[in-house]
């Protein structure tokens, strides 16, 4: 029988359709509006200080677009006029500066992507699994071009002196975020970033300046950046030791956990996105990521970890950037155990579940890299689920 | 039959599109832009500039500023100032954080992280409250205050006694028990043994495998919609708008009840209050009057609650408690009722006025 799409006249080919500038900031599609940030509510006492999660299981390609880009503050987002803004740096310089935006306008300017992950990213799997989605499992992370300054040229600027070796970047926010910053990484790769994917940073992730800490857990990319001091110790702030410190079985804790270890999740199909089409020929897609490099290679389960295949990845593969892996292949239809395994470029494989809680425990909230299990049923309905 | 990806993932190249690459650099590249130090853009800043942001305090005594506070006014501004989210003795309402207790559950299967049982260091406890404390009202405390508020944490985690008095002479004296359970990540020389493997099993890896644990089971996952539940809604309006009249009928019907989901609503941004007020049976008062039918009750007029003189005046002029002076009060109780004890900032938002009315009204008297 003929489709009536086909051989009936429709609308939008008949009559004539929005003009230019009917939106002069472009949104997506009406038909995209159930790609969103979604919160978990009982996760926290409130929602101005809170988390939401990147649908991870919408998007393709290796950029998250700017509205979609997870958000975590701790004291709402602070509203900064880019007149009023200004940069401090104090403390071990030969000259402490003050810098308004223009200034930092002025400063050679670098374009990286960089993926951002909150050390939390997946904390709420530790002890099973409990969310049924990536966008809630991985959704804390997004991945980014930032253009910006590097921190270096800021601190020769104020010129640093041969006692400094930390740094702690302050936010402007109503709750002051702090994180101490070895100087070593200060002047390797970070950067002092006002543009993402092109445009002026969103208000939520910083506008108009955040700092840029590449392969670095998300917390100590402090946004509304107001005030960096050069000290000759760390400061052991609220942020890296009430929080950001991972607890062992044992009752001690590592502190200073920075670097994000490598990781990857298949995001179609996955529990929100389910199977639709039936048996046949499907594509399998995932991201992964590292903070000590890039991912030359991620392996493929779809029986549970009994036989892996090696993913096709796509895309350019930046440093400590998401990358995405597809496993094209004919379904039969049966159930599956779907895993994807991130191979990043030090050597690194990612462990599983049960081997990283047999170094880590159960309670270390942080830092779960481990391999993620959905079981899709017949139907080509998905879970996440742990298995043998 | 299946059909096997490309042997692809290996041909990837290292980063080189990264400016900066962070294997091999290119000097020239960098030199070519920048002289270090050498721009002379920004401008100093001045002593009281440097002064105003400079407020971090460190583990050695840096940045602390002269003052003190006893455990007894600690007391008084804490249950004033942090009890409606931290609970009076610390012990928290809701899911804010428990700052007292917990001490030797470290190793627990449910450890509870707090100021007593995990913080290294007291300086941390200083630093913060003052940069980001009290919640929504950060840098408003002065320094005599927060080391009172310090030094009832202190006494509330059994690490003092109730006559101590905590100043800048004698803040590096104090030893926080947890100080020697925290060192520098090892993952490197730990981990990466474990991890790092150039061989790992492709083929028959193992013989069974068997689910153990399904997310479905403890369902605490958030609705998400998807493009077919949004058409779905799409037609649902339509749906909803022929049988507009019907939905009339029913509102008319609910209506001597509130809305069951602004009551739900309610009950979560009552959480906030919950430290100060009780509702519901059994309902006493605390540090505020219970709540139970306050709509329409003469303002003041719980039995055996000690009002501040604005509520007193209230109650001897017959001011009710209407909705419209509910929201007013909620909205900025200092503003409506000056002179109030209730130490609570306000409410930022209408609707979660609404959803606090709604829950409030669920509590009437039959």
């Amino acid at each position: 029988q003929a489709d009536p799409l086909i051989v009936e006249k429709q609308p939008w080919s008949q009559f004539l359709g929005a003009g230019v500038d009917e939106a002069p900031y472009g949104m997506p599609s009406k038909f995209e509006a159930h790609v969103r940030r979604q919160d978990v509510p009982w996760l926290t006492a409130d929602p101005i200080s809170s988390v939401n999660f990147t649908p991870l299981h919408e998007l393709d390609g290796i950029i998250t677009p700017n509205g979609l880009c997870f958000e975590r503050h701790h004291g709402g987002v602070a509203e900064i006029a880019p007149q009023d803004y200004r940069l401090m740096i104090n403390g071990l310089v030969d000259r402490e500066l003050v810098f308004t935006l223009e200034d930092l306008m002025r400063f050679p300017r670098e374009n990286h992507v960089y993926f951002l992950e909150c050390a939390a990213n997946s904390g709420m799997e530790w002890a099973g699994s409990q969310l049924n989605g990536c966008q809630f499992t991985h959704g804390m992370i997004h991945n980014v071009m930032y253009t910006g300054i590097p921190l270096r040229l800021l601190l020769e600027e104020a010129g640093v002196k041969t006692t400094a070796e930390w740094l702690l970047p302050e936010g402007a926010d109503a709750s002051g975020m702090t994180r101490s910053i070895p100087m070593e990484k200060a002047m390797d790769d970070c950067l002092v970033a006002f543009k993402m994917n092109g445009e002026a940073l969103r208000p939520e992730q910083g506008y108009p300046v955040r700092l840029v800490v590449p392969g670095w857990e998300g917390n100590m990319w402090v946004k509304w950046l107001r005030r960096i001091e050069i000290g000759d110790q760390p400061w052991h702030h609220r942020e890296e030791t009430s929080k950001y410190t991972d607890l062992f079985a044992n009752g001690k804790a590592r502190r200073f956990t920075w670097e994000m270890d490598a990781k990857s999740v298949i995001t179609s199909p996955s529990p929100q996105k389910p199977i639709t089409h039936g048996p046949g020929p499907m594509v399998l897609t995932g991201v992964a990521w590292s903070g000590r490099g890039t991912i030359p290679r991620v392996d493929v389960t779809i029986d549970g970890g009994i036989n892996w295949h090696q993913a096709r990845m796509s895309g350019p593969s930046f440093d400590k950037s998401m990358h995405r892996f597809y496993y094209d292949f004919n379904w039969d239809g049966k159930p599956m155990l779907l895993q994807s395994r991130a191979h990043d470029s030090t050597g690194y494989v990612q462990p599983t579940k049960d081997a990283l809680r047999a170094v880590r425990g159960e309670n270390s909230i942080y830092h779960n890299n481990s391999i993620q299990t959905w079981a899709v049923n017949e139907q080509g309905v998905a879970e996440n689920v742990e298995i043998s | 039959t299946d059909m096997p990806a490309p042997m692809r993932g290996t041909l990837i190249q290292p980063a080189n599109a990264q400016e900066t690459a962070a294997v091999e650099p290119d000097p020239t590249e960098e030199g070519a832009t920048v002289v270090a130090g050498g721009l002379g853009l920004g401008r100093l800043a001045l002593e009281e500039e440097v002064a105003a942001w400079d407020i971090d305090v460190r583990p050695d005594g840096l940045g602390l500023p002269a003052g003190s506070g006893d455990v007894w006014t600690g007391e008084e501004v804490f249950v004033e100032k942090c009890a409606a989210c931290h609970g009076d003795f610390g012990e928290a309402v809701g899911r804010w954080p428990v700052l007292a207790g917990g001490l030797n559950t470290l190793s627990d299967d449910d450890p509870v992280k707090t100021i007593g049982s995990y913080w290294p260091y007291l300086s941390t406890v200083y630093d913060y409250v003052n940069r980001a404390m009290p919640f929504g009202e950060a840098q408003s405390l002065e320094p005599d205050e927060i080391y009172a508020i310090t030094a009832y944490l202190l006494y509330v985690n059994d690490l003092v006694e109730d006559d101590f008095t905590l100043s800048n002479e004698n803040f590096l004296d104090v030893q926080m028990p947890n100080v020697d359970n925290f060192y520098m990540d090892d993952r490197l020389t730990v981990e990466m043994p474990l991890f790092q493997s150039a061989d790992v099993c492709m083929e028959n890896c193992k013989d069974s495998v068997e689910i153990t644990m399904n997310a479905m089971v403890l369902d605490v996952t958030p609705e998400t919609e998807t493009a077919e539940t949004t058409v779905v809604e799409e037609v649902a309006e339509e749906v909803v708008e022929e049988t507009a009249v019907e939905e009339v009928a029913v509102e008319d019907a609910a209506a001597a009840g509130p809305d069951p989901a602004l009551v739900a609503a309610g009950e979560g941004a009552f959480r906030a209050c919950k430290a100060c007020h009780q509702v519901g049976e059994g309902a006493v008062n605390r540090s505020g009057p219970h709540l139970n039918d306050v709509l329409g009750r003469t303002i003041g007029s719980v039995d055996g609650f000690r009002y501040s003189a604005t509520f007193a005046d209230a109650m001897a002029a017959g001011d009710v408690w209407t909705k419209e002076a509910l929201a007013a009060f909620l909205t900025d109780p200092k503003g409506a009722m000056p002179g109030t004890k209730m130490s609570f900032r306000g409410v930022r938002n209408e609707e979660d006025i609404a959803a606090l009315t709604a829950y409030l009204q669920s509590f009437a008297a039959e």
